[in-house]
């Protein structure tokens, strides 16, 4: 008895499991096929895995216009945010967690009042700021603002305060300096909490619209995102050549789809540590 | 939270004997300081000033060429009749029905993913969670361009409706109210000859009739597509806490005769009721500021039926050039969130709190009663 409901469980689950696989997965299989078929396969059979006449035409069109530059920029501007936040939020959250000083508990204050300002209403706010000193459509307007991030010194904050201090009070007797001890003996026992922060760090710029909309306005300084959402208004001349688009969303999508692979298990903790913030 | 009440005397006593820290922690501070004041605080000021001028993005904001008109640019999206009123309160309905359709249906359909994954006798479970996460971490824009194709008239999505007979909608070019739909369906109205009544009846510059629309089939899209992409981010969040679920508390459960029904209802879920909070709570903190789709999708069409707050306030500023108008529409939506968000917190804390006091004694109590006839 107990064993036969069993078994028609599993049935069931698996069957589940494998119909939203099917509906979760489907998707980058139609992008990775209709990236390399003809257009006019692309409005006659979209449902088709097999491209019938393979063509890597869409990435060679891709290829020969700005796509290359914003790819560039999205690499500059991900790699720069990357490694500021790191740096500059691990330090902030070093000093709300160990360093004893007046003012720090307003500024931690502060730092809630910051994390609870929803995103997307930052949008004029941002661009006025980069308006008013001059550096509105200039490269660094789009990585200046985004290299330190509010949650991401919380993140660091409660991990520092997770490590006992018994080892940075032996360095200190030993004669260290406050820097000295943050670099060489603190941030080496952060070695999770870094990654974690680099992948969010990551994908938050890789995948960042809003900034990079208000931040430029000339082409040359687009990156991916801005970009490529370009191309559903007839950027490229792509208005209904979805080879193009998909070809687009998958060379935006495969340096996630790296990083995510790569470093599964903290991206399970990365959703967790966005989450205590809530 | 503990490090601020507990260190006090400690720190008192450690600032007198380590003079250097008060120096070395503004020194770690400063470039946080800088840049989120520089561009958060302040812009957030200037933004405020903006929302009470008639500036129109030429020149400085604080030039004396701008004219102060105190609250008009806030009356005009409430209490003015007029075309602005109507956009924002076109806005404010969509994504009403929006929230409203996407935060209990991501919230369920995550929750039921974490627990089949959880399935103990699972073989293969980290390929399911890898797949029903993966768009989370997939930049919305390739995620909108894929979905822009799958959902084109004759796409993917129709010709898969095709083969079981179903003639699918020309998706996102599609306005018509999905409440309307239902009602012509069931017999209630001709969506082509709305009822008089409803029709006429203006509140907020829009009819009833217009009220009750319903998200369109075009937003429904767009639907779809977020909860899509993010079941999975709050999948993971279920896992976590389902694998803090002691055993025990499941076995006794089983010990005492309760079924497997009575066992999530009576156990599992009660255990759950913080995270379903928490995700809730993020929903709606999340779903309130919609715009990238927009923005790559629909513009806020057809017919205005994907306009949101978010893309309104972008549009009104960047593409009207009502720099006021936009950032009034930013500052009533960051209240809203923050009321809401509050709301929120306050329901969170009170559920929070008593349920992890009551763990305990629900280990023993609930499959007692759960399994009364």
């Amino acid at each position: 008895m107990r064993t036969r409901t069993g078994a028609g469980r599993q049935v069931a689950v698996y069957a589940a499991l494998v119909v939203f696989a099917v509906i979760y997965i489907y998707p980058f299989i139609i992008q990775l096929s209709t990236s390399f078929k003809t257009d006019a396969e692309a409005n006659t059979n979209p449902l088709g895995i097999w491209p019938q006449n393979p063509t890597s035409e869409a990435f060679r069109r891709l290829g020969e216009e700005d796509f290359p530059l914003w790819f560039q920029n999205s690499i500059v501007v991900t790699v720069i945010v990357t490694v500021s936040r790191v740096f500059l939020c691990s330090l902030a959250g070093y000093a709300l967690a160990r360093l004893r000083f007046r003012g720090r508990d307003a500024v931690f204050t502060g730092i809630l009042a910051v994390m609870a300002v929803p995103g997307v209403v930052l949008l004029i706010p941002k661009f006025l700021i980069l308006n008013y000193l001059g550096i509105y459509n200039t490269f660094p307007a789009l990585f200046v603002p985004l290299m330190v991030d509010a949650a991401s010194v919380f993140i660091m904050k409660q991990f520092f305060e997770s490590i006992p201090p018994s080892v940075e009070e032996a360095a200190r007797i030993d004669g260290a300096g406050t820097f000295r001890i943050f670099w060489s003996v603190v941030l080496p026992m952060a070695r999770p909490a870094l990654i974690t922060l680099s992948i969010l760090s990551f994908q938050g710029s890789w995948n960042e619209l809003g900034h990079f909309i208000i931040a430029t306005s000339d082409p040359a300084l687009f990156t991916l995102t801005r970009g490529v959402a370009q191309l559903t208004s007839g950027g490229l001349g792509a208005g209904n050549q979805f080879p193009i688009t998909m070809a687009a969303a998958l060379l935006m999508t495969i340096p996630s789809a790296l990083v995510f692979i790569v470093f599964q298990r903290y991206f399970t903790q990365g959703a967790n540590a966005g989450a205590e913030k809530g | 939270m503990s490090s601020l009440r507990q260190p006090r005397g400690a720190g008192t006593r450690r600032r007198t004997g380590l003079p250097d820290q008060k120096a070395a922690g503004w020194l770690f501070l400063s470039p946080m300081v800088l840049i989120l004041g520089l561009f958060l605080v302040i812009p957030i000021g200037m933004a405020l000033w903006v929302s009470f001028t008639d500036w129109t993005g030429r020149g400085s904001p604080f030039s004396s060429r701008v004219s102060f008109v105190g609250g008009d640019n806030y009356s005009a999206l409430i209490t003015q009749e007029g075309l602005s009123r109507q956009d924002f309160m076109l806005s404010m309905r969509n994504t009403f029905y929006y929230v409203l359709g996407v935060v209990p249906v991501q919230t369920v359909l995550a929750l039921f993913l974490a627990v089949i994954v959880n399935q103990k006798f699972l073989r293969g479970r980290t390929f399911f969670r890898t797949a029903f996460y993966f768009p989370s971490v997939v930049s919305s824009v390739a995620i909108s361009l894929v979905f822009l194709y799958l959902f084109t008239g004759t796409g993917a999505i129709n010709r898969a409706l095709a083969a079981v007979g179903i003639v699918g909608p020309n998706w996102l070019q599609d306005p018509r109210g999905v409440l309307h739909l239902l009602g012509d369906q069931l017999g209630f109205w001709n969506i082509d000859a709305p009822p008089s009544g409803l029709a006429s009846t203006q509140v907020m510059n829009l009819s009833l009739w217009e009220w009750m629309k319903g998200p369109s089939v075009a937003l429904s899209t767009i639907m779809i597509q977020v909860i899509w992409t993010t079941a999975g981010t709050f999948m993971l969040m279920f896992l976590a806490a389902l694998q803090d679920l002691p055993t025990e508390v499941e076995e006794a459960a089983m010990v005492d005769g309760a079924n497997r029904w009575q066992r999530f209802r009576y156990v599992t879920l009660p255990h759950l009721r913080p995270t379903v909070l928490l995700v809730l709570t993020l929903g709606v903190i999340g779903t309130w500021q919609v715009f990238d789709q927009m923005y790559v999708m629909t513009q806020g069409g057809p017919a205005k039926t994907t306009l949101t707050p978010a893309y309104l306030s972008y549009a009104a500023a960047f593409n009207q050039q009502q720099w006021g108008q936009g950032a009034a529409i930013a500052f009533i939506l960051f209240l809203l969130i923050f009321v809401l968000t509050s709301i929120q917190r306050w329901v969170l804390r009170d559920g929070d709190e008593p349920s992890r006091r009551g763990r305990r004694t629900r280990v023993s109590a609930r499959p007692e009663t759960a399994v009364q006839p």
